[in-house]
């Protein structure tokens, strides 16, 4: 990104998504902050995508628990393995 | 050198022990339960070829995750592979007297002030499900590597052969898309 201080609306977003993962520089972020003060669609943007974050960080999670094999699966899918152990 | 082994593979129960929990790991990540299966065992078929390489001493079901997880990554690589590789943003001007200004019906608008309250409710969860459920492969697979499995940006730009612009721009995309899904089938209701 280059060095100039005014950025437009898609460098802004940019900054932002980056900054939920925390890989928004300083400069960037006191860019993103500057033009938060003057765009009022970023702002709500900048809003809303925090609330994305959050709502991820709460209601997803690495392994959900709710899939099943069926029993039948379960023997067919341990036959073949166990057909792959004797060979 | 050698270290005592603390576990043991055992090969004739993976269905029964691991199968469920190898099976929901994967359908979050692709999606498709058909697809999330043969994944499942086709670990299992590597797995049992790579026995010699297992010393022990992560549990079995760590280790077959592993495992499982380049066969993932594999996945993603073929799908990536697939499609054109450069990515657009569309939600702002290209060019003229507007570039990079938010093309106006594509803009946010206001959630009200409920937003933050919401966020704890239990059924928002099946909201986000659907909404990660709706993206496209591509995006939802490189969102979920960021943000669930907190994924480096390198490591994913290194597995997927994108450049780091084109993962942002993939990140902005989802991210816009999630917003926009959340708004409509829950903060704007």
């Amino acid at each position: 990104m280059s060095n100039k201080f005014f950025i437009n609306c898609d460098e802004a977003t940019t900054i932002c998504d980056k900054n939920q993962y925390k890989e928004a520089s300083f400069w960037e972020k006191l860019k993103l902050t500057f033009h938060l003060f003057l765009c009022k669609k970023c702002g709500m943007y900048s809003k809303q995508n925090a609330v994305v974050t959050k709502v991820c960080d709460k209601h997803l999670h690495k392994c959900e628990t709710n899939h099943q094999f069926s029993e039948q699966e379960k023997v067919v899918l341990q036959e073949n393995i166990s057909k792959e152990v004797d060979q | 050198m050698s270290e005592e082994p603390k576990h043991k593979l055992d090969p004739n129960n993976w269905a029964q022990k691991h199968a469920d929990y190898l099976f929901n790991y994967t359908i979050t990540r692709v999606n498709k339960e058909e697809l999330a299966k043969d994944i499942v065992q086709e670990t299992f078929f590597s797995a049992l070829k790579a026995q010699d390489n297992y010393r022990g001493q992560a549990s079995e079901r760590t280790w077959l995750i592993s495992i499982l997880k380049r066969k993932i990554i594999d996945y993603y690589r073929k799908i990536n592979s697939k499609k054109g590789k450069v990515e657009v943003r569309m939600d702002f001007y290209e060019d003229g007297e507007r570039k990079g200004k938010w093309i106006e019906e594509r803009a946010p608008s206001s959630w009200g002030n409920e937003a933050e309250k919401n966020i704890e409710n239990t059924e928002l969860k099946s909201a986000i499900d659907a909404c990660i459920a709706f993206l496209p492969e591509k995006y939802r697979m490189v969102f979920l590597l960021k943000t669930v499995e907190n994924y480096e940006t390198e490591e994913i730009c290194n597995e997927l052969d994108i450049t780091p612009s084109n993962l942002w721009v993939i990140i902005h995309r989802a991210r816009h898309q999630l917003r926009k899904c959340l708004e409509e089938n829950w903060f704007a209701k």
